[in-house]
C-alpha cells in the first residue's frame, strides 16, 4: 500500500468520524436547547451549550481534515469514499438509539458500501498525477 | 420556498466543495503534522482566496440546509442534497481535470441510490 493510500485511507476516517460526531453532538445540543430565537445572540449564546460546543468543535476537525485530503486527493475520490457517513449514521442510531433499519434502509447501507469499495480501489491522486506529468 | 432552499443548499456545496478542492490543490500537499507546521500551514489557507469563496459557500450551505430540514422532512432533505454528487464528479472531470473512470462513475450512482433507499 502507497504513502499516499495509506494517508488518504486515515484522512478519511477522520473526516467522516468527526463528521458523524459533530453532527450528532449538533443535532443533540440544539434538541435540547428546544425553540431558539432568530436574533445572532441566541445563535452565539447556543454555542456554549456543552453539547453545541462539542458539536462545532468537532465539524472544525472536520473541516481541516477534508481540507488536508483535498491538499492531495482528488474530490471526486474525497467526495463519495467519505459517503461512507452515511452508513456510519445508520448504524449509530441502530446501536446508540435503536432505530429500526428497514429492508430498505439495509439495501441502502450495503449500496452505498459498494459504492464506496469500488471509487476506494480506484487512484486517489490522479489529478495531481497527471500535472506533473 | 422548499424548492428554493433545495437549489440554494445544492449549488452552495458544489460551489464550496469545488473551491476547496481548487484552493487546496493551489496550497500544495499538506505532509508535515507537527503543530508549528499546521499553524503555517493554516495561516497560509485562511488567506488563500479560493478557501475563502468556498468557506463562505459552506456557511450558505449548512445554513439553507439548517432552514430546509426544519420546514421538511429529513427522509426529504438528505437524499435531495446528495444531488451535489452529480455536478461536483462533473467538475471533477472537466474543470479540475481528475480522472473519473468507470468505477467512479459506477460508485457514485450506486451511493446515489443508497443515500435515498437510506433516507426512507
Amino acid at each position: 500500500m502507497t504513502d499516499v493510500r495509506r494517508k488518504t485511507q486515515l484522512f478519511a476516517v477522520l473526516s467522516v468520524l468527526s463528521n458523524v460526531a459533530g453532527n450528532s453532538a449538533l443535532t443533540h445540543g440544539m434538541q435540547g436547547l428546544g425553540e431558539i430565537g432568530n436574533s445572532p445572540l441566541d445563535l452565539v449564546a447556543a454555542l456554549f451549550h456543552p453539547w453545541v460546543a462539542l458539536g462545532v468543535t468537532m465539524l472544525i476537525v472536520w473541516t481541516f481534515a477534508h481540507m488536508a485530503l483535498l491538499s492531495w486527493a482528488d474530490l471526486s475520490y474525497v467526495m463519495p469514499v467519505t459517503a461512507i457517513g452515511y452508513v456510519v449514521t445508520a448504524f449509530a442510531g441502530k446501536f446508540f438509539l435503536g432505530e429500526a433499519v428497514s429492508p430498505m434502509r439495509w439495501a441502502g447501507i450495503v449500496l452505498i458500501t459498494v459504492g464506496v469499495f469500488l471509487v476506494g480501489g480506484t487512484d486517489p491522486a490522479s489529478a495531481k498525477k497527471e500535472s506533473h506529468e | 420556498m422548499k424548492w428554493m432552499l433545495v437549489a440554494l443548499c445544492v449549488s452552495s456545496t458544489v460551489v464550496g466543495d469545488v473551491f476547496r478542492s481548487l484552493g487546496m490543490r493551489h496550497h500544495g500537499e499538506i505532509h508535515d503534522f507537527r503543530p508549528g507546521a499546521i499553524g503555517g500551514a493554516l495561516s497560509a489557507i485562511a488567506r488563500n482566496w479560493m478557501v475563502i469563496v468556498s468557506t463562505c459557500a459552506m456557511a450558505v450551505s449548512f445554513f439553507s440546509f439548517m432552514k430546509l430540514v426544519s420546514i421538511a422532512p429529513m427522509s426529504f432533505a438528505v437524499p435531495v442534497s446528495a444531488i451535489t454528487f452529480i455536478p461536483e464528479t462533473f467538475l471533477a472531470r472537466y474543470l479540475l481535470k481528475e480522472s473519473v473512470d468507470w468505477r467512479r462513475w459506477t460508485g457514485i450512482g450506486l451511493i446515489l441510490v443508497g443515500v435515498i433507499f437510506i433516507s426512507q
